[in-house]
């Protein structure tokens, strides 16, 4: 790797944290102008520096004999023998610069936006500087070269995304959701820590070159230790996926990220969007050939969660009537797309097409969803308000929002040539030669996105006029900006070669549009759109029919089947009642009790010994005399 | 070798007596007006040693073996060195104070004084330069904690302490000489002492005896009578230097002595070594918590913070002696954080009851959340850097499988870390609004005190090249 990448990539994690140290420790001796121009520019020199890099890999010193290689430059942190150590460093490969494009790029776009969204708030310096945090955290940990120092970044991008929900943190209902995002997903941490400190254990590496090798030992020659009828390694990588599934909002974990609307809507764009809930995509994309070649039953798992994961958000999302939690749980279907494509994918060539369309899917995503929510962000912007009921017919107010939001729209809808096609195609093609099963989910969550991201469309721009307190308009240029240039790229990005620039083992292979799967997939995502204008274009009765014709189910969708309220019977009134109050009680009583005791018995015996100390030199010398005696006589004899 | 090279081989030591030389000279012949400036040469003029203390050298035995350095003992006066320069920067306003300004230098004379003798202890290679050492860092100290000598309490501690030294180190050359009895006239080099170290009852009461005048020194319990008294009545800046400098280098010379002279002894010193780490974290705990002067509370904190430096040179390996040597490193910059503040505090207002540190926060934010990371580093709270020293004696000790003795040890932390917090809450918690003491600016001397301190506890401990760097030149039991 050329020296003058190390330091690019160097100054890519550097300068999101420089700018969370200045504007942090700054925080208000700033003004908001300032504040926002730092962390605006500082952003566009590392999506400056990200493109360069991410040039040169691909098209200058990445490919060596046709092969995409893995550029690692570390310095040892911690040694705990001489082949287990943490290393901090840099690790270039065709997914990490894939990734760095993308999470500077949509980051800018938020940093801008954000620049009119958050005109005028209080904290609006804290704002920004939580951003940097974020960004530099979600930076560090794609070119983690090891599984630590992904956990170690892994973690403050939980923690940041904290920060960012309950910014507004005078509302109970975000510091709610904040806690609840931390804590769900610092749960899922957990397996994800248990199945780093087992895959450590017997692989006995953090590094994922080591890990991921397909020649390596690790992977030809697996720890053939079992523990419950599983071996060790498919219990650690099965751990390490519920981390995954965690971040990424996968059934049964997903209950997280709706509540995380809460935050303000651009954060929701960066974070809950296109970055971080990715991240569980990412890392296992990261130990792909570990899944692939060591533990494929895991891989299998990934999968049917994954589909179910897509199918049940897809469902729910046609019921939502706040327009960021249908985004949400569009999200959520969508990300569990990812992760079906991984778990149908094979490994080399054109069986790792998977693969590929996975973080094909994931590039174009984020760019698509990004401007979903920044369009959303527009709309709420304009109408003070979340709720469909309280909009309609605004596209004569906001014409630049509407159109964007139409892009974004027929894009997840999967219509041609939209970006969203092209890696909807591929995952599809992938699964229908893996698993029948799986692909008719995913063909059906292609039908129900299309649908209830018209829905959407049409209960915001069309539908009822209704009438509004003072005239919507747009927020300027800082907001409209962002929106044009996504949706520039999501007009482009679906005909970036990708099986050219990311397969399973950096060789490429020729791929071309399936149109057998193609052709069906484009009709169910036509049909979808075209019941969702039947229904939503013109203010009709026919949801409320629909609605009573399905009225059990309708309900249980609305709720979202329950999942919280599970969790909360759970939490609540199972462990809670059965476990935590004995527990307490054991605390409070037995344990506290011991506590007092010792300090009870401490106290005495301080005090009781304070006359040893009586300021006489006389007594000094005796002491000291008597003890030098006492311990020789001891030694001696 | 010849001469010159012997002589060259001392460079540490040199260049500390021609500085004292210089200031010497200095103070007699510059204009009295000009007394001030004296400060920054003895700090700039230290600062170089410091600084040409870190150029590694390599191995050498100097006067026939009498004189011995290598690279570790190297690192150890570097450590010291550091302390020192902290405290003659924090020195600054008690220096300005009256009945101190007209013999300012002699301060800086008396402390390099000492260090010399400290640094002789620690390259010592027989047994005489080691006495002489001792005594060299000693007499000056005693000089030092009399400074104020209109003070009843400084006198007082002056006379205690010098009494009490004198009585050690009697005891401690009886120690020698009953070791250079036992070695049938050999001689004292460490060399000769070492060879014919055998358990015999007459080399084990010596080695109790050597062992019981260099507790003396570090404080140990019970043998720490002394410490409470001379470090409340001595000025504070010369309690720091006695709690963190000349208790390091000590606890330095003890370990390079009993890991070279008296690794056959092994069986019998570990269970000293054992009993008197017991007793001083544990004794110097139960003191801490009833405290209400600072100085007090500071002094037998730092009796337990001793207790746990030994555990790393107790497991007697090359992993041991680096966990102790960087544990010497962390407990000098947050102790001497910690007194630069109290130092401030008394010299400005003459508080140093922990009452009057109540609302500290609401006056003087800075040097309260200052104090509170030096405390919670003392307290080895992580991420600071206690918190990695305190782990890696633990974990010296817990190879060489002293579980028991760890267990003790984790035990006391939880007890120091309440009356730690106990100054943090006063500063914090407590609110006295019309006691609380106002607003103080710092000069820019204790300003960069407090800087240096403030950077060495957050980062010694991320920055494992440190560690890894001592651990290059360590040594166990030879």
């Amino acid at each position: 790797m050329q020296s003058y990448i190390i330091i690019i990539s160097i100054l890519i994690l550097a300068l999101p944290l420089l700018n969370f140290l200045v504007l942090g420790l700054a925080d208000s001796r700033f003004s908001h102008k300032t504040a926002g121009t730092i962390g605006t520019f500082g952003l566009s020199i590392v999506a400056i520096l990200s493109y360069i890099t991410a040039f040169n890999y691909f098209f200058d010193f990445g490919k060596i004999d046709g092969v995409y290689q893995k550029f690692t430059q570390s310095v040892e942190w911690l040694r705990f023998s001489d082949t287990l150590h943490i290393d901090l460093g840099i690790l270039l490969d065709p997914i990490s610069v894939m990734m760095l494009v993308v999470i500077s790029t949509v980051s800018l776009m938020v940093h801008i936006y954000s620049l009119g969204y958050m005109k005028g708030e209080r904290g609006f310096q804290r704002y920004y500087a939580f951003l940097s945090l974020f960004t530099f955290s979600m930076l560090g940990l794609v070119v983690a070269t090891n599984i630590f120092q992904m956990y170690i970044f892994w973690e403050l991008v939980g923690v940041s995304s904290f920060l960012l929900i309950g910014f507004y943190y005078t509302k109970p209902s975000a510091v709610k959701a904040a806690k609840k995002a931390f804590i769900v997903t610092r749960f899922a941490d957990l397996g994800f820590l248990i199945g780093i400190l087992i895959l450590s254990y017997f692989t006995n590496t953090f590094d994922f070159g080591a890990l991921t090798d397909p020649n390596g030992s690790i992977i030809g020659n697996p720890a053939s230790a079992t523990f419950m009828g599983f071996s060790v390694l498919s219990w650690a990588t099965l751990l390490i996926f519920m981390g995954g599934a965690g971040k990424s909002a996968m059934l049964p974990l997903h209950i997280w990220l709706p509540d995380a609307m809460e935050g303000p809507t651009p954060v929701s764009a960066l974070i809950h969007a296109a970055t971080m809930v990715v991240a569980g995509v990412y890392l296992v994309a990261r130990l792909f050939p570990l899944y692939f070649f060591v533990t494929p039953d895991v891989l299998t798992v990934v999968a049917y969660i994954g589909a179910a994961t897509s199918l049940f958000a897809a469902v729910v999302a046609c019921t939502q009537t706040d327009i960021k939690r249908v985004l949400a749980f569009s999200t959520i279907s969508q990300i569990a797309y990812m992760m079906v494509a991984l778990g149908v994918s094979g490994f080399g060539g054109h069986d790792g097409l998977g693969y590929m369309s996975s973080m094909f899917h994931l590039f174009t995503h984020a760019f698509f969803k990004a401007l979903l929510f920044l369009g959303a962000g527009a709309v709420i912007h304009a109408v003070h308000s979340n709720e469909m009921g309280d909009m309609g017919g605004l596209r004569k107010y906001l014409p630049i929002t509407h159109i964007t939001f139409l892009i974004a729209c027929l894009s997840i809808a999967g219509i041609p040539p939209f970006s969203g096609f092209f890696s909807k195609d591929e995952i599809l093609v992938a699964a229908f030669h893996h698993d029948k099963i799986l692909f008719a989910c995913q063909y059906l969550v292609a039908g129900l996105t299309a649908f209830y991201m018209f829905r959407l469309y049409f209960g915001i721009f069309w539908g009822k006029e209704t009438h509004y307190h003072h005239t919507p308009h747009e927020g300027g240029v800082a907001m409209s900006a962002p929106l044009i240039f996504l949706g520039l790229l999501t007009l482009v990005t679906g005909f970036v070669p990708f099986h050219d620039l990311i397969t399973t083992n950096g060789v490429s292979f020729a791929a071309h549009i399936d149109w057998a799967i193609a052709i069906p997939s484009i009709l169910v995502g036509v049909a979808g759109i075209a019941v969702a204008t039947v229904m939503y274009k013109k203010p009709s009765d026919i949801p409320n029919k629909v609605a009573t014709a399905f009225n059990g189910f309708y309900v249980a969708t609305k709720n979202k089947f329950y999942f919280d309220e599970i969790y909360l019977f759970v939490t609540k009134k199972i462990i809670f009642n059965c476990i935590s109050t004995p527990i307490a009680w054991f605390d409070r009583h037995i344990v506290d009790g011991f506590m007092d005791f010792q300090a009870f018995w401490s106290n005495m015996l301080s005090s009781n010994i304070r006359y040893l100390q009586s300021g006489r030199v006389q007594q000094y010398v005796w002491v000291f005399t008597a003890s030098a005696i006492v311990i020789a006589a001891l030694v001696i004899f | 070798m010849n001469y010159l090279d012997n002589i060259l081989a001392m460079r540490a030591e040199l260049l500390v007596v021609a500085q004292i030389i210089f200031l010497i000279i200095y103070d007699l012949f510059a204009p009295k007006t000009a007394g001030k400036t004296i400060d920054f040469v003895s700090c700039a003029l230290f600062l170089v040693i410091t600084a040409v203390g870190f150029i590694p050298q390599a191995d050498v035995e100097a006067f026939g073996g009498m004189y011995l350095s290598s690279p570790i003992t190297e690192i150890m006066k570097s450590a010291l060195n550091i302390g020192v320069i902290l405290m003659f920067l924090q020195s600054k306003m008690w220096l300005n104070s009256e009945q101190i300004a007209h013999k300012r230098a002699e301060v800086y004379i008396l402390v390099l004084s000492t260090l010399l003798g400290m640094y002789l202890m620690i390259s010592s290679g027989h047994f005489l330069i080691f006495y002489i050492g001792l005594e060299m860092a000693s007499l000056p100290l005693a000089a030092l904690i009399a400074y104020n000598k209109y003070s009843y309490n400084s006198v007082e501690a002056g006379v205690k302490y010098i009494l009490m030294a004198a009585f050690s180190s009697g005891l401690l050359l009886f120690g020698i000489s009953l070791l250079y009895g036992s070695s049938g006239g050999a001689g004292l080099y460490f060399e000769s002492v070492r060879a014919l170290a055998i358990p015999s009852s007459l080399t084990l009461l010596g080695l109790v005896f050597f062992l019981a005048g260099m507790a003396f020194k570090i404080s140990l319990v019970p043998f720490h009578l002394w410490t409470a008294d001379v470090y409340q009545g001595a000025p504070t800046n010369i309690t720091a230097f006695l709690s963190v400098v000349s208790k390091s280098a000590a606890a330095f010379a003890l370990m390079l002595v009993l890991f070279k002279v008296f690794p056959a002894l092994f069986d019998y010193w570990e269970y000293v070594v054992y009993a008197l780490i017991v007793a001083s974290i544990t004794i110097g705990n139960l003191f801490a918590m009833r405290q209400k002067n600072m100085k007090r509370f500071l002094a037998y904190s730092s009796i337990s913070q001793a207790g746990y430096l030994l555990l790393g040179m107790l497991a007697g390996t090359a992993f041991g002696m680096t966990s102790a040597v960087y544990y010497v490193l962390v407990y000098t910059v947050a102790n001497l954080g910690i007194f630069a503040i109290v130092s401030e505090i008394e010299n400005r207002t003459g508080k140093t009851e922990i009452s009057d540190y109540n609302g500290l926060y609401k006056t003087n934010p800075y040097l309260s959340v200052g104090m509170m990371l030096f405390l919670f580093s003392l307290a080895g709270i992580p991420p600071f850097a206690g918190f990695f020293s305190k782990f890696f004696v633990f974990a010296a000790a817990v190879e060489k499988e002293y579980y028991g003795l760890v267990f003790i040890a984790l035990i006391n932390t939880v007890l120091s870390l309440y009356y730690y917090l106990l100054v943090v809450k006063a500063m914090f918690i407590g609110n006295d609004k019309i006691t609380a003491i106002a607003r103080l600016k710092t000069n820019g001397y204790t300003k960069t005190a407090l800087f240096i301190a403030l950077a060495g506890t957050l980062l010694l401990g991320l920055l494992s090249c440190i560690f890894a760097y001592i651990e290059d030149f360590s040594f166990g039991l030879m």
